[in-house]
């Protein structure tokens, strides 16, 4: 079945043409020479005062990059990246020592207020008392390729909580940093990865202690500003035992002619009974109407339930980028341990989107759930790309994926790359497309009531992701929720 | 560094026995050509390997080691051993063409009154003599595969089987492929067959080991066209020596409102892999296409399917069950491509992997690849062990371990079978089905 007009109109309306976030900030920059070389590596160490060893680790990627080959198996195609064109470090030009909220340049503030990301602490400043239990969302700022805010941090600093650019982490809390950081994607892992660990230049960590509960949303919200620059920001978010922290990630960029590139990595690793909810609102620019400029979004992200009872789950809305390549996964090592992937993917214009999960069940009794919707419009080519696997060791293993395409219009693509690997027999894996048997008692139950098999299947679907989706610092949450409640008629695969 | 110096010299090998075959394969000028290319292009990748995606899951540098040297025709003793095999795997009301140790053998094939419109020769009659249409048509197949293009390089012999415009045949066409010779060698065959226009058939082909036959290998490959308003019902037994390897490529062209009803099943050779394309090149056809691998040991059976709906309003289904038992593996690579413009498409995938023990090994990868926006295509897989209830339930009433096992292997095998539209062939599957269950107990 074709979509029906409302669906196509919906998806209209978040056209690559309005792209609202494409302002361009002017302010001072501070920026390395172009090109990449051991110069620019010890550069941005030395911008960034970092200790030895991280300037070591630096260059081991660095010269480990040099041997490796850009990976062609996906199916994106664009022009080859010429990695010496770029500039690897850009930083707003300090005016003087920042010292708090108030002294930061006003034009950045401004820009993140266009955005709708409260930086300032307003009620705080101006003792505003709030009733019990309200939202309240921490903001890391990260411009360019640094961090320029990092809200409430004494009142995470009281719960235990350490929320602070990975750049001052290094600095103040190396214990952890080189205890976990390249743990869960070492060095070597991928070109794209390997290339971030040389020159990752900001980006945000995390670590709740033992038997913390995270008291606020934590959020990180990255702007790529500066033209022909490459952001490369690195995230570390630690759930020591008993742990719980929902962390969102925002990202935008200027409209240009010439593609940017964003190759960032992050790692998540909870202890015994943590849990971890990391969602994304991936909004690059995407490029113009005629597929001229927008970003290069080569992402990887992985999780690693090391603990017993630990939970890890990913929840992602991409909507924008030239080019997604980005493929969150989870380690499922410890027993009884718990990984989630939930995506939406819309792809318009020339878009194109590779994304995908991996779920590699190592413990006993691992549980995985992977529930993919990609929407291909305009001449966009749109693929699901993952894999399941369980170890031999990996008894009771169980995985439910579900992936649904829609096609709109007939000159788009929708793809489907799964691999499924079993290497035990108690291990029950269950891959479907059929939107009809996403869970059928459930969907009897909704049909039984009176609502329409759609209905009911869009029901399901929204209680997966609902409560996530509203969690969203920004405007587009409630684009997004409309964008999950598209009927899910024409499904194909 | 191993790897690579044996690589080396098993390529070595191969080119010295393909540069002594040469002058001895049937064909000369184009042909002779043609199967210089095809070595060429294996050559240069030799035995693929996991680093190609298309054999991941089946590393044949791993599982073969090398391509053995081609077998002698048989001799006296090789063909009154085939025939003995033959004669206990006859089925009843076929027309029987048997090859032995990759040649044609006549004494044991029933030629003799052939229905009006059916023509039947040998492989290497078409090459040394045949129509060069016919002769491009047995070269077509994409070299870009490393095993098709050795088979193309190495063909000796097989069956080319035309069926006239408006004939349906009645009595099924059994291509047998008996391994005889007691080296270890390879075969290399390839059969082709032709249905004009409105035409009808069914053809089973089975894969069987005379007394004596060990470690051998068999590298054929089908071609297939069916003319528009046409149908084939195909049966495909793989039931090698268990320390056989079988590669079968398979290429299906269909016009329109043509009909394809495929069925196959391996439940011999340690390592067999099934690779097939489906093509629609006419607007209304249906394929149904349904798989069953039966595995214990340290079997590895790959099925890899490519579904090609080039063309609107088609319809295709696929049924995949694989029941893997001991350490065995069992892959299925399915992969259904709606090309843009093939509107109305239709296509559904289902596999289902039943693990029988802990050290058992299942892998599915079902692929879509849809560029039309107007379609319906699903897919699904699932892996599991048999399910305990169920198993307690049969157990309650009776039954030994065994045996409810068995029962229930049959019921999720039969989902698959039941496709088979002869009764004869559908029980015959069935018995041979039964006679893997009960050499499990």
């Amino acid at each position: 079945m074709p979509a029906v007009q409302e669906t196509v109109d919906r998806v209209k309306r978040i056209d690559v043409d309005q792209y609202r976030y494409g302002f361009e900030t002017l302010i001072e920059s501070d920026k390395a020479p172009k090109g990449l070389s051991e110069d620019t590596v010890r550069f941005i160490s030395a911008k960034k005062n970092e200790p030895a060893w991280m300037l070591e680790w630096r260059l081991e990627a660095f010269r480990r990059w040099l041997t490796m080959t850009e990976p062609t198996w996906a199916r994106v195609n664009y022009p080859k990246i010429d990695y010496q064109d770029l500039y690897y470090y850009s930083a707003p030009k300090p005016k003087k020592q920042i010292g708090s909220l108030d002294e930061i340049d006003p034009e950045i503030l401004k820009t993140y207020e266009k955005l709708g990301i409260p930086l300032r602490e307003v009620e705080v400043l101006e003792g505003v008392v709030r009733p019990e239990g309200e939202r309240r969302i921490a903001v890391d700022a990260v411009f360019d390729s640094v961090s320029v805010a990092t809200t409430f941090q004494k009142e995470l600093k009281a719960a235990g909580v350490i929320f602070m650019p990975i750049s001052e982490a290094i600095r103040e809390h190396p214990e952890l940093v080189q205890k976990y950081l390249g743990t869960v994607v070492p060095t070597s892992d991928n070109y794209f990865a390997t290339l971030n660990s040389a020159v990752f230049s900001d980006g945000s960590f995390v670590y709740v202690p033992p038997g913390v509960r995270c008291p606020m949303e934590l959020s990180t919200y990255f702007r790529i500003n500066e033209r022909n620059t490459g952001q490369f920001e690195r995230t570390l978010i630690i759930a020591d035992k008993g742990a719980y922290v929902s962390y969102l990630e925002g990202c935008t960029a200027p409209q240009r002619d010439e593609n940017q590139l964003h190759a960032a990595v992050v790692e998540l690793v909870t202890h015994d009974d943590a849990e971890i909810k990391y969602s994304t609102v991936q909004n690059w620019y995407p490029g113009n109407s005629e597929g001229v400029g927008g970003i290069y979004n080569f992402v990887t992200k992985r999780g690693d339930c090391r603990g017993n009872n630990s939970k890890i789950s990913w929840t992602q809305v991409e909507t924008g980028s030239a080019i997604t390549w980005k493929y969150p996964s989870c380690i499922l090592r410890g027993d009884n341990s718990r990984g989630e992937f939930y995506s939406i993917a819309i792809s318009n214009g020339h878009q194109q989107v590779d994304s995908g999960t991996k779920m590699i069940h190592l413990g006993k009794n691992t549980t995985s759930r992977i529930i993919s919707k990609g929407i291909a419009a305009g001449v966009s080519q749109n693929t699901y790309r993952g894999l399941v696997t369980a170890h031999r060791k990996a008894t009771g293993a169980r995985n439910f994926t579900a992936c649904d395409s829609l096609l709109i219009g007939d000159k788009c693509g929708a793809h489907t790359v799964p691999y499924v690997e079993a290497k035990n027999s108690s291990a029950t894996f269950e891959h479907e497309a059929t939107t009809s048997k996403i869970s059928e008692d459930v969907l009897f139950y909704c049909v039984q009531r009176g609502l329409s098999q759609e209905e009911a299947v869009g029901l399901v679907v929204n209680g997966f992701v609902k409560d996530v989706l509203q969690q969203l610092p920004m405007e587009f949450a409630v684009e997004a929720q409309k964008l999950i409640s598209i009927s899910l008629e024409g499904s194909v695969g | 560094m191993n790897v690579a110096v044996a690589k080396k010299e098993t390529g070595r090998a191969l080119s010295d026995s393909f540069a002594i075959a040469r002058d001895r394969l049937p064909g000369s000028g184009k042909v002779a050509e043609a199967r210089s290319a095809a070595f060429a292009a294996f050559d240069r990748v030799g035995l693929p390997n996991r680093r190609i995606e298309d054999w991941k899951y089946t590393d044949l540098r791993a599982l073969l080691r090398e391509v053995l040297p081609p077998a002698p025709a048989p001799d006296a003793a090789a063909l009154s051993r085939a025939a003995e095999a033959v004669r206990l795997r006859a089925i009843k009301g076929v027309r029987r063409l048997v090859l032995v140790d990759g040649v044609f053998a006549a004494k044991l094939s029933e030629l003799g009154g052939l229905e009006k419109g059916l023509a039947v020769r040998t492989l290497r009659d078409v090459l040394e003599a045949g129509d060069a249409a016919l002769q491009a048509q047995l070269l077509a197949p994409d070299n870009s595969n490393p095993m098709v293009a050795l088979n193309s390089a190495m063909m000796t012999d097989g069956v080319v089987v035309e069926i006239a415009d408006g004939v349906v045949l009645k009595q099924p066409l059994h291509v047998v492929h008996v391994a005889s010779g007691t080296a270890p060698t390879a075969r290399f065959t390839r059969s082709l067959l032709r249905l004009g226009k409105a035409a009808g058939a069914t053809l089973v082909e089975s894969y069987i080991a005379a007394d004596g036959a060990r470690a051998y290998q068999v590298h054929d490959s089908l071609l297939v066209t069916i003319g528009d308003h046409s149908r084939l019902d195909h049966v495909r037994l793989v039931e090698d020596s268990d320390d056989a390897a079988n590669i079968c490529s398979v290429v299906v062209t269909l016009g329109a409102r043509a009909h394809l009803n495929t069925f196959g099943m391996a439940s011999g050779a340690a390592v067999s892999r099934y690779q097939a394309t489906i093509a629609f090149a006419g607007e209304h056809s249906r394929v149904e296409t349904n798989g069953v691998n039966l595995l214990n040991g340290r079997q590895h059976a790959d099925t890899t399917m490519v579904m090609d709906h080039a063309v609107p309003n088609c319809a295709s289904r696929e049924v995949f069950r694989a029941v893997v038992d001991d350490r065995a593996h069992s892959v299925f690579q399915g992969r259904i491509i709606v090309r843009p413009h093939a509107q109305k498409t239709d296509a559904k995938m289902m596999t289902r992997a039943l693990l029988l023990s802990d050290e058992a090994e299942a892998d599915n990868k079902p692929e879509l690849e849809i560029f039309a926006d107007d379609v319906t295509c699903g897919h699904g897989a699932t892996t599991g062990a048999l399910d305990e209830s169920l198993l307690f339930y049969l157990r309650a009433r009776g039954l030994s371990e065994k045996e409810a096992q068995a029962l229930l292997i049959q019921a999720f095998v039969g989902e698959a079978i039941e496709s088979i539209v002869s009764d004869e062939l559908r029980e015959l599957v069935v018995a041979a089905a039964r006679r893997w269950l009960e050499a499990r107990q």
